[in-house]
């Protein structure tokens, strides 16, 4: 689908009209504030948060968590990703205590954590990280191991080495997986550094939930949940935009362009990706 | 003609067992035969008969059981520089523009990549890919990225090019035109090929010689001198000498079990 006016009018109309049937359901109903507000009382709670400059301190800090947890996060797993795919003995030892740790529900974590690291900026950093490191993990493994069996005859033949095989062949082919891996390790660092704010924190949005929580202040929670998936969305878009900086080359970045003739597709669905190691992992 | 001709590849008892869990299979038995410099051998069998076994070994990927093979007097006992070998499918790598494609033997030899260009830019013309070297594999057709997976296995100048089945996945039309290039580009270059196909056809075609083997153990079977004038057109087909050899072959897969051309 395409961004032309009418589905644009057609979307706007779509946002308008749910937001009124809402109004209308809270307002005819009666419903108390404090189980499910109206969204004009959503708003008016976002307006009050947002020029007081409440929300825009602690999204800040909520922000600065979930970034440093993703880059401290992912650049672990696809270094441990990279040391389980090329070497046997790491895969052999330590893959089997990857598996049981990744069968673990991490947020079951946060408070240990919390307890270890206390209320600040590093327990929230290391939770965030532990979550968003998994998704990293399997995505750069199976990349790398997934290197097409011709491909690497091809560089045998040439009489490459390994280290050669690696950085022009497994390093580029892992890169799609990687980058899929990015996109769901962003959001999981997001969700790292929420759950270890309700846990225990000062700051940070999820901190700011926790409190409004207490006070029955469903508006304000309504308000900064609207923040955080605005925050998430727009985290996930700066993801999709080095993904097509860096993957230039993948066909599946660019569908606006026509291959010369149908031969190109079949040998690009004969090379494809299989979508689910593509899609990334689940939670 | 020539009697004194050097032997660019010399196959001598060549044989290849592989392991498995009931006893062991013979891919390759004692096969022995010799190719002069600047011949193009086809090697013709069905399914299972060791040629792509014949390949790897000849490329340098897969040692052999017992046997040895040479290239130009050295013996080949691992990967090596002086081969280009071309594979059944394209074998690109998308991420490389079709020039880049073309250098990866230059890479990864580390030779000088400036003065390679200009073979490769070269060679691409040969092929008929003027113009293409910035284009990225998914936007070539299957018959163009064959040719630019030629023009890989010549760029380093190799001693010899073995090609493994390399117009198998391409349409009955498209494969007919390739075959007529890769004639073109061998009169050109006059590369020592060993040309690996099950189509007796096409074998017949493009060989100097056709080697046909017989499945289980890989066998020597037959060697077929195919004298027909050069450049062949697709009309040789149809001449009773082509016909002749064409049944020829054939017939000796039908004595010993059926081919699938």
């Amino acid at each position: 689908m395409r961004w032309t006016g009418r589905n644009l009018g057609l979307t706007l109309l779509l946002f308008a009209l749910t937001i009124a049937v809402w109004e209308a359901v809270v307002r005819i109903l009666q419903i108390p504030i404090f189980i499910l507000p109206a969204p004009t009382q959503v708003g008016m709670a976002l307006y009050r948060g947002l020029a007081s400059g409440l929300y825009v301190e602690h999204l800040k800090y909520t922000l600065l968590e979930t970034l440093l947890g993703f880059i401290v996060g992912s650049a672990l797993g696809f270094f441990l990703g990279t040391a389980v795919a090329m070497n046997r003995y790491v895969e052999f030892f330590f893959y089997p205590y990857i598996i049981m740790f990744q069968s673990l529900p991490k947020v079951a974590l946060a408070p240990l954590i919390v307890v270890w690291f206390g209320l600040g900026l590093t327990s929230k950093v290391i939770n965030a990280a532990l979550i968003a490191f998994f998704p990293l993990l399997v995505n750069t493994m199976v990349g790398l191991k997934s290197a097409d069996e011709d491909r690497v005859s091809l560089m045998r033949s040439l009489a490459a080495s390994e280290r050669q095989i690696f950085w022009m062949l497994r390093l580029p082919n892992a890169l799609p997986f990687v980058m899929a891996g990015l996109d769901v390790a962003m959001i999981f660092a997001l969700i790292g550094a929420i759950v270890a704010e309700f846990v225990g924190a000062q700051r940070g949005l999820g901190m700011l939930i926790q409190s409004m929580n207490f006070n029955m202040d469903v508006s304000g929670q309504f308000s900064i949940l609207l923040i955080l998936s605005l925050v998430g969305l727009l985290l996930n878009r700066i993801i999709t935009l080095i993904r097509r900086r860096v993957m230039f080359w993948d066909p599946s970045e660019k569908d606006l362009l026509e291959p010369a003739t149908d031969d190109v597709a079949a040998a690009r669905v004969g090379r494809g990706l299989p979508a689910e190691a593509k899609e990334g992992v689940t939670p | 003609m020539a009697p004194v001709t050097t032997e660019a590849i010399a196959v001598s008892n060549l044989s290849k067992s592989y392991a498995t869990r009931d006893g062991g299979v013979t891919a390759l038995d004692r096969t022995t035969f010799d190719v002069p410099e600047g011949e193009f051998v086809a090697v013709v069998g069905p399914s299972g008969c060791g040629k792509s076994t014949l390949l790897k070994i000849l490329a340098g990927i897969l040692p052999a059981s017992a046997g040895e093979a040479r290239l130009r007097g050295t013996l080949i006992d691992g990967p090596r520089r002086d081969i280009g070998v071309v594979f059944q499918s394209p074998v690109l790598f998308p991420w490389r523009t079709v020039l880049d494609n073309v250098l990866l033997p230059v890479d990864v030899q580390r030779l000088d990549r400036g003065r390679y260009a200009r073979v490769g830019l070269d060679l691409l013309s040969l092929v008929g890919l003027r113009g293409f070297d910035h284009r990225y594999p998914w936007e070539l057709s299957g018959g163009m990225q064959q040719r630019v997976a030629i023009t890989r296995a010549l760029v380093h100048d190799p001693a010899m090019l073995l090609m493994d089945e390399p117009f198998g996945a391409l349409d009955a039309m498209t494969r007919e035109h390739m075959n007529l290039e890769l004639q073109r580009i061998w009169l050109e270059r006059r590369k020592t090929v060993l040309f690996i196909t099950h189509s007796i056809p096409e074998a017949v075609f493009l060989g100097d010689r056709v080697l046909v083997m017989t499945p289980r153990p890989g066998r020597l079977l037959d060697d077929v001198r195919v004298g027909l004038p050069r450049p062949r057109s697709l009309d040789v087909m149809n001449t009773p000498e082509f016909g002749r050899h064409v049944h020829h072959i054939r017939a000796l897969f039908n004595v010993k079990g059926g081919v699938d051309s």
